[in-house]
Order: C-alpha cells, then sequence, then structure tokens
C-alpha cells in the first residue's frame, strides 16, 4: 500500500490507520461467522439433503433471540467506545503537541487550484505545501468559490473548505517525503486537476526554503490574486514574496475583488485536451 | 419560448445524440407497433388509465427496469473513462461531459430506478398480502405513478434538450447555485424531483393509510407479513421525509429564480443548511430503499425454507427501531465539516446503533435458513447473494460511521463501493428476487430459471469485480467523481473495475433474455396453481394473475402464514383453518378506470420542461392544467362499479372448474 491511507506519514494519519484496522478487525470477528454459517446452513439444509432436520414451525427461541440482539449490541458498544474517544482525540480542531512551535498555514481553494498562505512567513504557494517536518501544522482553511475538501492522504483526516467560514485542521508529518494531496469534494469541471503537492522537509531546510521565496518572487496583492482566483487550472505550482497580512480574512468575507465576482462562462480548463 | 432555441440541443455530440436517435427509434417502433396491432384502446383502457394497485405497480417496476437501462449505461461510460484516462491519456469525456454522466447515473438510479422498484413491488404486493381489494386511494395511486414517470421523463429529456446538472446526485451549493452553474442542468434535475417527489409522497400516503387502515379481517399488526411492517415502516419515512426534500429542493429553487439566498456564497446565504437538511431527507430515503428490500427477503427465505420466518416479533420491532433511528444519523454524511467531537461522537454512535438492529435481523435470516428445507430457485439465491454481501457493506457502514475513519475514507472510491454494496447487495437484489418471486403471481406464468440464474451469478460476480477494487482504491487515498488521474497505480484497479461492469452487463442481457424467452414459451410455463413457490402469505391463495379485485370475499385471517397454514389444514397450531370457504360472495364494488393520472402527469411535464427554459406562459398553462385535472375528477360523479354476486360466482366456479385453484 503506498501513498494512500495506510501509507501514513505522521501520527494523525497512523492513529486513524489504527482505528480503521481494529475496527474491521472486531466487525470480522461477528462477520465472518455470519458469512461462513449462512453458506453452511444454505448447504446443511438444502431439499436434497435427507439427512437434515426439517422443524417447519420452528420460529422462536428465547435463548437465540438473547444472543441476536445482545452480539451486534456488545460489538456496537465496543464500537462505540472507540468511535467517542477518538473522535475527541483525533478532532480536527485539536492542536498537536510537539517540541516545535506550530506552523501557522491559511489554505484557500479556488477554482480549481490551492493557495497556501503562511502568515507569519508573509509568503505564499500555488499548488505546492511545503511543510517543516515535526512541526505541527495549524492549517485555517476556507474557499474563494464553491465548497470543496482539503485532503493529504497519507497525513490524515480531510476536512471542508467553506466559502464564509473558516474551519480548521492540525496535521504534522514526521517523515520528509513528497505526498499527494487533493480536493477531494466534487467542485466542477476542474475538479480532477485540482491536486497539490506537499513536500515535507527538515526544519533547516524549510527555513532555507521560505527565506528563498520571501528574498524574491512576485508579491500576493489584489490584483494577482485576481488573476489567481480566475477559474482555471494552474498549469505549474508558483510561489509569491509578500502577501497582505488580511487577505485570508478578506477571502473568506467575500470582500477580495476575485472573491465575489461571477464566473460565468467558466473558462476552459487548462489540461483538458480530451475532446 | 424563454431560453429555449435550436442551439441548446448537441447536434455536436455524437454521445447523447446516438443515444436520443437509439430511443427515438424504440419508441417510434413500439408506437408504430401498438398503432398497426389495434392495441391502443387495449393500453389506455388496461393500462394508462388503470386504478388496479397490481397494474401500476407492474408499471412502477417497468419504468424501474428501463431506468435501470439508463442508469448503467452512465456507469458503464463512467467506468470505461476511468479505466482509460490515467496519467498521459484523457479518456473520451470531457469534464463536462462526465459531470452530467455521474449526476445523471446517481440521480436516475435512485429516484427512478430503486424507488420505483421498491414502491412498485410494495403497490402490488401489499394489498394482495393484507387481503384487500385495493389500495386506501386507488385513483390518487395513480396519480403517483404518472408523477413519478414525468420526473424520469424530465430527466430523459434534458439528454437532448440542453444538459443535465453538473453537481452530483445531491446539488450541493453553491456549485448548484446560479453563479456556478447558470446552466439549465440543475433546473432540470430539480423540477423532475419536485414532480416526482410529489408522486412519492402521495404514494407514501397511500400505502400508509392502506396498511393502517385496510386490512382483511382478522389482519391484526402482528399477523402482518414482515413485508407489509417493512412497507409500513418505509412508507411513514417517506411521509416524513420527502416534504424535507421538497422544501429543500424549493429554497434552491428560489435562490436560483427569484435571487434569494438561502445557500448561495453570499447575502448571508450558507450552504451547511443544504447540507443538513438535503440529508434530513438524504438518510431516511436509504432507509425507504432497504426496508422492503428486507421485507422481500423475509418473504422470500421464508418461503423457499418452507420454515416460519425466525424471530418475527425481533424483526417487525428492528424494522419499526431502523425506521426511528434513520432521522437521527444524518449528520454521518459530513463528518469532515468540522463540527467538533461531540457532535460527530454522536452521530458516529447514533449511526452504529442501527447496525444492531440490521444485525438482528441477519441472524434471524440466519437462523430461518436454519433446520429449513432449501430450495434454491432464483429469488432464494438472490437472497443468498444479499445475505453474504450486504454484511460486508454493512462491516464498511459501520467502519465510516467511526468519525475518525471517515475523516480519511469519505469522498473517496471507499464510501462508493460502501454505498453501491448495500444499494447493489441489499435494494437491487431485493428487487430482483422480489421481480423473480411474484412475476408468475403478476403475469401467471413463470419466468425461466436457467437465465434466471445466469443472470443472478453474473450480476453477483460482476458486483464483487466491479466494487471490490474500488475499496482498494479508496484505501490508496483516490477520490470519486475525477474525470482524470495522474497515478498509474489505480490504472489496473480500474480496469477490473471495468471489466466487473461487463459481467454485470452480462448479467442484464440474461435478465432481458430471460423475459423475453419466458414470455415466447409462456404456454407451457403456465402455472395454474397460482402457487408456484407453495407459499405462505395470502397473495397465493389467488389465481395467478389475481382478479382485478383480488378476493371475491375477503379472507378470514386467524394467524400468521395464513394461506400455509390453510393449505396445511387444521392442525395443533392452527385450530380453524385461516381462510375458511364462504359459501356465496357479496357484490363487489370496484374503482372504476381515471385518466387523471396520466392526464394530470402530462400537464406535469409541459410545466416543468416549461419552468426549466423559462418559458412563463407554458408554465402557468402547465399549471393551471394539471390543477383542473385535478378538479374535473374530483367531481366525477360515479367512481365505482358493482361486480354483482352472481359473476363473481360464476368467475369462481370458472376458475374451480379449470383446476385453477389449489385451495
Amino acid at each position: 500500500m503506498n501513498g494512500g491511507i495506510l501509507d501514513p506519514q505522521g501520527p494523525i494519519a497512523s492513529s486513524e490507520r489504527l482505528i480503521l484496522i481494529n475496527a474491521t478487525a472486531i466487525m470480522l470477528v461477528v462477520v465472518v461467522p455470519v458469512i461462513v454459517l449462512t453458506l453452511f446452513f444454505a448447504w446443511r439444509y438444502r431439499a436434497g439433503n435427507a439427512g437434515a432436520q426439517y422443524a417447519p414451525d420452528w420460529g422462536y427461541s428465547g435463548q437465540i433471540e438473547l444472543i441476536v440482539w445482545s452480539v451486534p449490541a456488545m460489538v456496537v458498544i465496543l464500537l462505540a467506545g472507540v468511535g467517542w474517544i477518538s473522535s475527541h482525540q483525533l478532532d480536527p480542531a485539536h492542536k498537536i503537541a510537539a517540541a516545535a512551535a506550530p506552523l501557522r498555514v491559511e489554505v484557500v481553494s479556488l477554482d480549481w487550484k490551492w493557495l497556501f498562505i503562511y502568515p507569519d512567513l508573509h509568503v505564499a504557494s500555488v499548488d505546492e505545501l511545503v511543510l517543516p517536518i515535526d512541526t505541527p501544522v495549524d492549517f485555517t482553511l476556507t474557499s474563494a468559490t464553491v465548497m470543496t475538501a482539503f485532503f493529504i492522504p497519507q497525513l490524515g483526516s480531510q476536512i471542508y473548505t467553506m466559502p464564509g467560514m473558516q474551519s480548521h485542521l492540525n496535521l504534522l508529518a514526521s517523515h520528509a517525503g513528497d505526498f499527494p494531496g487533493q480536493a477531494a469534494h466534487f467542485s466542477g469541471d476542474g475538479f480532477s486537476r485540482m491536486h497539490f503537492l506537499v513536500h515535507a522537509v527538515a526544519a533547516a531546510e524549510f527555513a532555507r526554503w521560505s527565506a528563498q521565496r520571501q528574498a524574491a518572487g512576485p508579491k500576493l496583492d489584489a490584483a494577482a490574486y485576481a488573476l489567481l482566483a480566475r477559474p482555471g487550472s494552474a498549469l505549474r505550482p508558483q510561489t509569491f514574496a509578500a502577501v497582505d497580512a488580511d487577505l485570508f480574512d478578506r477571502i473568506t468575507h467575500g470582500t477580495e475583488v476575485g472573491a465575489a465576482a461571477p464566473v460565468a462562462p467558466v473558462m476552459p480548463v487548462a489540461a483538458s485536451a480530451g475532446h | 419560448m424563454g431560453k429555449l432555441t435550436w442551439s441548446v440541443i448537441p447536434w455536436n455530440q455524437p454521445l447523447p445524440m446516438t443515444a436520443s436517435l437509439v430511443l427515438a427509434l424504440t419508441g417510434s417502433f413500439l408506437l408504430g407497433l401498438v398503432t398497426w396491432k389495434h392495441r391502443w384502446p387495449y393500453l389506455w383502457h388496461e393500462w394508462l388509465t388503470s386504478v388496479d394497485h397490481k397494474r401500476i405497480g407492474i408499471l412502477y417496476v417497468l419504468l424501474s427496469l428501463v431506468m435501470l437501462l439508463r442508469g448503467f449505461t452512465d456507469a458503464i461510460m463512467m467506468r470505461t473513462q476511468q479505466a482509460l484516462a490515467a496519467g498521459a491519456a484523457q479518456g473520451y469525456l470531457p469534464p463536462e461531459h462526465y459531470d452530467q454522466i455521474f449526476s445523471a447515473h446517481g440521480t436516475i438510479m435512485i429516484f427512478f430506478m430503486a424507488m420505483p422498484f421498491m414502491v412498485g413491488l410494495m403497490n402490488f404486493v401489499v394489498p394482495l398480502q393484507l387481503g384487500v381489494r385495493d389500495v386506501a386511494f386507488p385513483v390518487l395511486n395513480a396519480v403517483s405513478f404518472w408523477l413519478t414517470a414525468s420526473g424520469a421523463l424530465l430527466v430523459n429529456m434534458s439528454l437532448v434538450i440542453g444538459e443535465f446538472a453538473k453537481t452530483g446526485w445531491l446539488p450541493y451549493p453553491p456549485l448548484s447555485e446560479l453563479q456556478y452553474s447558470p446552466g439549465v442542468g440543475v433546473d432540470y434535475y430539480l423540477w423532475a424531483l419536485q414532480i416526482a417527489g410529489v408522486g412519492s409522497l402521495l404514494s407514501g400516503i397511500n400505502l400508509v393509510t392502506t396498511i393502517l387502515k385496510l386490512r382483511a379481517p382478522g389482519m391484526s399488526y402482528m399477523r402482518m407479513p414482515v413485508f407489509c411492517w417493512t412497507a409500513l415502516a418505509s412508507n411513514l419515512l417517506i411521509v416524513a421525509a420527502f416534504p424535507i426534500l421538497t422544501a429543500t429542493l424549493g429554497m434552491l429553487l428560489l435562490d436560483r429564480y427569484v435571487g434569494m439566498h438561502f445557500f448561495t456564497s453570499n447575502g448571508g446565504g450558507n450552504a451547511m443548511l443544504f447540507f443538513n437538511l438535503i440529508w434530513a431527507w438524504g438518510h431516511p430515503e436509504v432507509y425507504i430503499l432497504i426496508l422492503p428490500a428486507f421485507g422481500i427477503f423475509s418473504e422470500v427465505i421464508a418461503t423457499f425454507c418452507g420454515k416460519t420466518i425466525f424471530g418475527y416479533r425481533s424483526m417487525v420491532l428492528a424494522t419499526m427501531a431502523i425506521c426511528i433511528l434513520s432521522f437521527m444519523v444524518w449528520l454521518h454524511h459530513f463528518f469532515t465539516m468540522g463540527a467538533g467531537a461531540d457532535v460527530n461522537g454522536f452521530f458516529g454512535i447514533m449511526t452504529m446503533i442501527i447496525a444492531v438492529p440490521t444485525g438482528v435481523k441477519m441472524f434471524n435470516w440466519l437462523f430461518t435458513l436454519y433446520r429449513g428445507r432449501i430450495r434454491f430457485e432464483v429469488p432464494m439465491l438472490w437472497a443468498l447473494g444479499f445475505m453474504v454481501t450486504f454484511v460486508i457493506g454493512g462491516l464498511t457502514g459501520v467502519l465510516l460511521a467511526v468519525p475518525p475513519a471517515d475523516f480519511v475514507l469519505h469522498n473517496s472510491l471507499f464510501l462508493v463501493a460502501h454505498f453501491h454494496n448495500v444499494l447493489i447487495g441489499g435494494v437491487l437484489f431485493g428487487g430482483m428476487a422480489g421481480y423473480n418471486y411474484w412475476f408468475p403471481k403478476a403475469f401467471g406464468f413463470r419466468l425461466d430459471r436457467r437465465l434466471g440464474l445466469l443472470s443472478f451469478w453474473c450480476w453477483l460476480i460482476g458486483f464483487y469485480l466491479a466494487f471490490m477494487p474500488l475499496y482498494v482504491l479508496g484505501l490508496l487515498g483516490m477520490t470519486r467523481r475525477v474525470q482524470h488521474y495522474d497515478n498509474p497505480a489505480w490504472q489496473p484497479y480500474l480496469v477490473c473495475a471495468e471489466i466487473g461492469a461487463v459481467i454485470v452487463f452480462c448479467g442484464i442481457v440474461a435478465q432481458i433474455a430471460q423475459l423475453i424467452v419466458s414470455i415466447r414459451t409462456r404456454a407451457r410455463r403456465r402455472d395454474p396453481s397460482g402457487d408456484p413457490w407453495d407459499g405462505r402469505t395470502l397473495e397465493w391463495s389467488v389465481t395467478s394473475p389475481p382478479p382485478h379485485y383480488n378476493y371475491a370475499v375477503l379472507p378470514q385471517v386467524t394467524g400468521r402464514d395464513a394461506f400455509w397454514a390453510a393449505k396445511r389444514g387444521p392442525s395443533a397450531d392452527a385450530p380453524k383453518p385461516a381462510a375458511p370457504k364462504p359459501a356465496a360472495p357479496a357484490p363487489v364494488e370496484v374503482p372504476n378506470n381515471s385518466p387523471n393520472g396520466f392526464v394530470t402527469a402530462f400537464f406535469a411535464v409541459v410545466m416543468g420542461f416549461a419552468l426549466v427554459w423559462h418559458i412563463w406562459w407554458m408554465a402557468i398553462a402547465g399549471a393551471v392544467c394539471a390543477l383542473l385535472t385535478l378538479l374535473v375528477f374530483a367531481w366525477v360523479p360515479r367512481t365505482q362499479t358493482e361486480i354483482s354476486a352472481e359473476t363473481l360466482a360464476a368467475r369462481e366456479r370458472s376458475d374451480a372448474a379449470a383446476g385453477t385453484r389449489s385451495a
């Protein structure tokens, strides 16, 4: 299982995989016998089997009824405990405890690309998310257009991005590497190409990257943002050297230029050469 | 003519044009055949204006099977696109076309395949099982069916005239708002569902009233067949849930047509409201579909085991528990919205609790097999296939109910595999079991067994090949609804899924062949007994097909499995025969045919089409005419005809003389 949710690269994704496996195992304890018994009974009590008992009026047994209700109930009680506890432990808004100070990232879903703003570093990138390893990442997310979902399968939990609202997600990468990220919730014609790449790098390398980006590159001002907000897929990732401090809040509240502009007619998606 | 011009017909797109050409040719051929054979009077009097619950039930199932072909065509087109479009390859469907196909697939399969299939079987069977002559409101029943058919027609018109929604089967705003979906696709969706939704609601009211108020003498609640219980639960859910759908889609219509801001991304609108409302209907909807299927399996398993259902009271309790719980779980469809740990935890647990009554049902079927005498007829194989398949879907469903598991599985192909696992493995298998089981009752001859078995095995194997790879792909991180992907490792799984879809296609061909072959050889497939499977419930006590009044004399019910008890005669368990032979039938009143439903639905289509295209004069005309039709027919003075006792007695005698009565 390379690259999916069974190949976790951080603690959130690891815990989620563990829950997945545990819950499946708990249920298999009941499901496997049910399947085996179904097939066995069907074979054993076939009409042609003269040796099998036939009890046409037998339709009630208090003991079996007790088992029939209590077995699923006990499984569900067990799973409910797993669900309730894990739901609290792995709440996306729950901050991750770690030695390193958290890195704040503001995420904006656009038609059909991802804008990542590092508010404390004053840099931004499109369709490319560079993260230091072993550092909790505190995401705040919104959408400049329709709803979609932000999802990096190998780091764990996805979360919806919604216009006019901010959602919260905390993730951590414990291994360096490149992990695919994607829009998980259908958002229109360019949806299939709305993916991004996560580069998880050592802290020192991350510091080098952000210094480099701060030093050179275009500024993400109103004009640059308006260009970015036009529907279409980004042809390649790009970065910005400076970002207005309140850009993210203005996008959230729909006061940024590009955010409220009507998009009809929809521009053709850059890479769809299929017809 | 509003927004309607010649340019809205996609002349340059070969796929929809070919499809519509085939449809047009088939339609013309059928209409020509009817005209040539002078069958219009027959069609009009016996089917189009019929208010007989059995005829309407058959029409529902027919609509459903035709829509299955349309929905499956969409499905195999999607599978083919995904099998091709890896890396540099783009497949053959551009996004704006692919998006319409998956939206139409879901919409058609849920609203115009699964719903009519279940509603049709309930319509046909429930009055017969209850031992009564028709549903509570026969004319309303016809109106319901024709409104559902109107919705199906509107969705299919979008294939040729304009476009369909590109938003998925649930049109989530803000994507479905005018700002992001300016075309007519979403409007087609909305008006088709509003019209069909009225039909569903009326049908729900009708069947609830029938079950609560019209039962044969002695048919107390705890003597009703399990299918009647599940039909009651399902229709209660329809009555409670469909108004939510109508209101929700109504708000979206107001946003789109008069510039309101219920769900828009600006002006104070809130899309989260739509999510909550649509799933407050949407989750009960899945139980509206699966509960009747559970009922069918209960009937089929008991019959082919030759044994009373195990744990009848548990079955009833479980059914009604699911009915109530289904309204308390809607939030599990959007755990990833960030509602917080308490809310997610609560809805996760509520969802898991539904697994308890469902698990109880599974065990009860299992213990019905135990010490049975199992005959592997086609309906029974569908039931066994269901039992094995559905528990896997149940497992993955409970998995998705654990919020942190859902955080990584939501919106993935794992989710797609899960709901196809329960919808195909549950609802569709149930529909097929019911179709094979009750077909001899409806038409008086059996379906071909060998082709039925072939169809079953193709569906079962095809299903596993098509959907097990999707579970894996979900774990590999592939999201649903992608028209193209870059990861080449996903392609082999998608090719496997495509092969599965082709095998399912073979199953559908076998199904069609089964119907054609059986009709052509019906003379030797006749079932004179009316009871081909050694049935247990009252529908098997009448001739096949049943007379339009069902029962000359209403049966006297003294216990469960009324017909089974009557066949076995007096015993320690059943001191009296369940259906004592009455001396002479009394006159029976039967409802007259009424073109009300057909005419109302015609005007509803006119109205819906006009609203989609903003042709206001036509919309007003259609709405006024539809209302006038309803009013005019409400004042028809004579709605019933009496069948005299002599006629009834003569028919009963002739049936008996022909040896067509078994009891």
